[in-house]
């Protein structure tokens, strides 16, 4: 016999596989976007979880109790996926272009990015999936317990929670390891799905295995069990057609709103063609999935002794009959639903309660302005979502723990699907219908929440645990209309259909009436109009008025949340299409949209809302702006798309060309100035020396003095000269000429030669430097390069105003290329500034302390190009800061 | 006879260079180097004469020259001005706005002595 200590040694053997698979799948990720890890069949297999150990056990429980009323929870969401397919197909475009991360997302940004919205949905989802979470922790350990029972031992209660307990405690672990890998969630978790798809072929083959014995090893082969089914009462059809339909339609609407499905569907889908496979190879799945379960049931049920748990069969007829191999291939089948479930429920419970609850609980507990100037919003973040995941299983199975694990597996199933088919009205109608409103969805589902309570989760604990028999009976204070199983006076309905009709019924009817009587807000309305069109359009383009100075602002939030070289490049990329260059684009409202959108996939939409209106509230994106992007977008969307994107496109010709008109004036008069400056650069070095040679001619002077003026005399003439080096450098540089001197050299040697020529001996400036990371080795004119990181360490020295002056220098790896910033601690360069200072005599503020001509940057860009890398000046740093981007070829890592 | 002369200037050898000069004729110098608050210290403190250079850090000469004669109380106030920028729209802006003398950088000592001492003489 088995014994426990060897199914324990099994069962981490299979979940050390699950690690490694997870693992390799996320490192395979990494290295290059896998066709493979990316595939519909992967994609299919992970729909899967839908089959939870409710069905791969309960299902057969369900047969022996009710025949073939089973077929119900396959059917509706096999509905779905052939003849629904479109509903999903717009779910998914949906999620990608509003970067959706869970279901209470969803809803809360189709309703005007409603905070309020979110924490109902988060709600509702938790307390329905609490017990569908303990209901998994409660068959790993009744499994367990099967086998130690046939070993012999007679498990005591508490062996049962101690099993229950180191699930929960090694499902956290490996969701947290796996399932925050990424802090933003519409990015996917290919370990997992990974995971959970090898977790799907599992349980598939381990059910097939145990049918296939059972109906030819046990049952004498296909027409012998027929025989057998037709003579049992499982065969007899007396099922009523309400009841059916009924249950059919839960699965479907349970199939649409659970959280878990919904992140497989929607969160983790990485193509909507993925859904053309899964559309017939899903329902497949789950035909094979249902195809033996009457036959174990008959052959159990004949088998097994009286009171047998029928909900436990795929394990104990197998070992009954001494398989004990496959009766370990259908405990790890088992194993593999509950485990999958319970870790995709998880993260997505997670995502919801840390986006919907922790975050907004924290925003809101600092004082305006503070998510975007104090803490890094990215660590709370993920702290957020690991301890969420910690408390989603914590809750799991003190649910677990409470309840005794009681109840047939089935009948907590079906409750969790009729709370969270509560979803459905606001989410079909927030997609479909314009005029959903904030309100009239808020009305809907709690309304519909607050009915399942009462009808049927309350119920559910039992008569006399929450509600007493009297008010069961009786209903509240005596009033009957109000019982829980008998709503309004409708008796004699089964308990589950009659909390489904009521509660959707009601639930539908306040949304649609608070929707029509409510008045949408300018965002909802915004909202409405890119969810129910979203085949049609991109975001609209309104016009638009620049407010400088946010973007910097913006930049600085929105490092803290997607890290920074994630927020640059957005920036960047944003500032290239509206045909600027530099980090920093105008914060135009279609810019501050998709900027939200972005975050979102991170924080949420109603939190990533919040923190952006921080920045820009009380700036030109005003309501009013809002209001006139609604209203363009909802009219001109609608008619006409491609007009639209011609527009878009004449726009931002026309801002191309009076940049242009702008720079081809502005070089004219640079022209000038440039010759005034160089007058005056030469001129002013030329005073000193003609002024003082006239009176050292004078004489008459104390040695000192005549010391000192020489000694001005000398520093002035070497300004000029340096001045004249420089300039002519500069000529040299500008009009392509000179030689590129190639040589071989490491990166931090090139450093140290540049730090020990720019610092002299009593600089305070201090230089952070991790001079172990710089091994890079460089092909390139090092001469040059030197002189770059010279100039730019000078001024540091120079300009870096703060109490103890600080210069990091760091080499990074950005998208192939090496980069090096140089970040000082100081106060930075002002943005309307940081367009000139790579201008020649661009020198800003003291020019005497300064002492240099302001040419100094001008070279550094010279060279940079010259050496085909770039510099640019690199804002919200803190400090100044400006990047090196070395160049390409030239640049090999030193392993 | 000799009085008193503000020196209106950011670059520090050339403040030396002017202060000798006028220092060894017998005039007394005070210095200022912040152009923001240049036309304050004129008030604070009027002197016999301004020499104002153009290029000054906060505040241009010409900005605090345009000041200074839209003020009653130094309307009349003798200011020479220095440039080392030395094209001829820049002295044209500087007789426009008022200058008693505009001199251009590099200037011989002999010949900035006599302008201060023609200007600022009895």
């Amino acid at each position: 016999m088995i014994n426990f200590n060897l199914l324990a040694g099994i069962s981490l053997g299979y979940v050390a596989l699950l690690f490694l698979v997870a693992a390799l799948a996320e490192r395979r990720a990494l290295r290059a976007p896998s066709r493979w890890l990316r595939s519909p069949l992967i994609y299919t297999l992970s729909l899967s979880i839908y089959c939870t150990a409710w069905t791969f056990y309960g299902a057969v429980g369900y047969a022996a109790r009710s025949g073939l009323e089973y077929l119900t929870i396959y059917l509706g969401p096999s509905l779905v996926m052939l003849g629904w397919w479109w509903i999903l197909r717009k779910l998914v475009r949906i999620g990608r272009t509003q970067r959706i991360t869970s279901i209470a997302d969803l809803i809360s940004s189709r309703f005007g990015k409603s905070t309020s919205l979110g924490v109902i949905v988060t709600l509702l989802c938790v307390v329905g999936i609490t017990p569908y979470i303990a209901l998994q922790l409660q068959s790993l350990a009744l499994s367990f317990g099967v086998f130690a029972g046939a070993a012999g031992a007679d498990w005591e209660r508490s062996d049962f929670n101690s099993v229950a307990l180191w699930a929960a405690v090694g499902l956290t672990l490996f969701t947290v390891l796996f399932g925050t890998r990424n802090l933003d969630s519409s990015e996917r978790h290919n370990g997992v799905v990974t995971a959970i798809a090898l977790e799907a072929v599992v349980k598939l083959a381990a059910l097939l295995a145990v049918g296939i014995f059972v109906v030819w090893g046990l049952g004498g082969g296909p027409t012998e069990v027929m025989d057998r089914i037709a003579a049992s009462e499982i065969g007899v059809w007396d099922q009523s057609a309400g009841r059916w339909m009924g249950l059919t339609f839960l699965a479907a609407a349970a199939f649409l709103c659970l959280p878990r499905m919904f992140h497989v569907l929607v969160v983790e889908n990485s193509s909507e063609r993925h859904l053309l496979t899964a559309s017939w190879a899903f329902p497949l799945y789950v035909l094979l999935m249902s195809l033996f379960v009457v036959p174990i049931a008959v052959v159990g049920l004949e088998l097994m002794p009286e009171g047998a748990n029928p909900d436990l069969f795929v394990l104990t007829v197998p070992l009954s009959q001494g398989q004990e191999g496959l009766a370990t291939l259908a405990f790890l089948g088992g194993f593999s639903s509950a485990t999958s479930m319970v870790i995709v429920a998880t993260i997505a419970l997670a995502t919801m309660v840390s986006n919907h609850i922790v975050l907004p609980l924290w925003l809101s507990s600092r004082p305006a302005g503070g998510a975007m100037m104090s803490g890094d919003v990215r660590a709370i973040v993920l702290v957020a979502r690991r301890f969420s995941i910690a408390g989603v299983l914590a809750l799991g199975y003190i649910y677990y723990y409470l309840s005794g694990g009681s109840g047939a597996l089935a009948s907590i199933g079906l409750i969790a699907f009729v709370g969270l088919a509560q979803i459905l009205p606001a989410m079909i109608g927030g997609i479909f219908w314009r005029g959903a409103t904030r309100t009239g969805a808020a009305l809907g589902l709690v309304l519909g929440f607050v009915i399942w309570l009462w009808t049927l989760f309350l119920p559910s604990f039992g008569e006399g645990a929450v509600m007493s028999t009297q008010v069961m009976t009786e209903g509240p204070f005596g009033i009957a209309f109000l019982r829980p199983e008998a709503l309004f006076g409708t008796m004699g309905l089964d308990p589950i259909l009659h909390a489904t009709f009521w509660s959707l019924f009601l639930n539908t009817f306040a949304f649609v009436v608070g929707s029509l009587v409510s008045f949408p807000t300018p965002i909802e309305r915004l909202q409405g109009a890119q969810f129910v069109n979203v085949f049609e359009h991109s975001p609209g383009t309104p016009t638009w008025k620049p407010a400088a100075g946010q973007a910097e602002d913006l930049l600085i939030m929105s490092q803290r949340i997607l890290g920074a070289n994630e927020a640059q490049e957005a920036f960047e990329r944003a500032a290239v299409l509206q045909g600027k260059t530099g980090f920093l684009p105008d914060v135009t409202p279609e810019f501050v949209q998709s900027l939200e959108r972005q975050l979102s996939g991170s924080v949420g939409a109603a939190t990533a809302h919040a923190m952006v209106s921080q920045v820009t509230e009380g700036s030109s994106v005003s309501v009013q702006d809002l209001m006139a992007v609604a209203d363009e977008a909802a009219q001109i969307l609608e008619y006409s798309s491609k007009l639209e994107a011609k527009s878009d496109e004449l726009e931002r010709t026309a801002r191309a060309l009076s940049d242009a008109n702008e720079k081809l004036t502005a070089l004219s008069i640079q022209k000038d100035a440039f010759l005034s400056q160089i007058s005056h650069e030469l001129r002013t070095p030329m005073t000193s020396i003609r002024s003082f040679s006239e009176i050292l001619r004078d004489g008459d002077l104390d040695p000192d003095a005549q010391e000192r003026y020489a000694q001005i005399i000398h520093s002035e003439a070497e300004r000029l000269t340096r001045l004249l080096d420089n300039l002519l450098d500069l000529t040299v540089l500008e009009n392509g000429q000179g030689v590129i001197n190639r040589e071989q050299g490491q990166l931090r040697d090139l450093l140290d030669r540049a730090v020990s020529a720019a610092c002299g001996e009593g600089d305070r400036l201090l230089i952070r430097r991790d001079r172990a990371s710089e091994t890079l080795e460089l092909d390139t004119d090092l001469d040059r390069l030197v002189q770059v990181f010279i100039n730019l360490i000078a001024n540091a020295l120079k300009y870096c105003d703060a109490e103890r002056p600080e210069l990091k220098i760091q080499l990074r790896r950005l998208r192939g290329a090496y980069v090096i910033d140089f970040i000082d601690n100081g106060s930075g360069i002002p943005s309307e500034s940081q367009d000139v200072i790579f201008e020649k005599f661009s020198r800003l503020g003291d020019q005497a302390r300064a002492g240099g001509a302001g040419l100094g940057l001008a070279i550094c860009r010279e060279v940079m190009e010259r050496l085909g890398g770039r510099i640019a000046y690199l804002p919200a740093q803190g400090g100044a800061a400006f990047r090196v981007w070395l160049p390409q070829a030239q640049a090999m890592a030193a392993q | 006879m000799p009085g008193r002369v503000l020196l209106i200037e950011d670059e520090p050898n050339i403040i030396e260079a002017i202060s000798f000069i006028l220092t060894r004729d017998g005039w007394t110098v005070h210095t200022h180097s912040d152009g923001e608050t240049a036309a304050e210290r004129v008030r604070r403190m009027p002197p016999d004469l301004v020499i104002l250079d153009v290029m000054l850090p906060g505040r241009s000469g010409y900005d605090i020259l345009r000041d200074l004669r839209a003020d009653p109380e130094t309307r009349l106030l003798p200011v020479m001005m220095l440039t080392a920028r030395g094209q001829t729209k820049d002295r044209e802006l500087a007789e426009q706005l008022g200058v008693n003398l505009f001199m251009t950088k590099p200037f011989s000592n002999a010949e900035i002595l006599e302008h201060v001492r023609s200007l600022a003489g009895t």
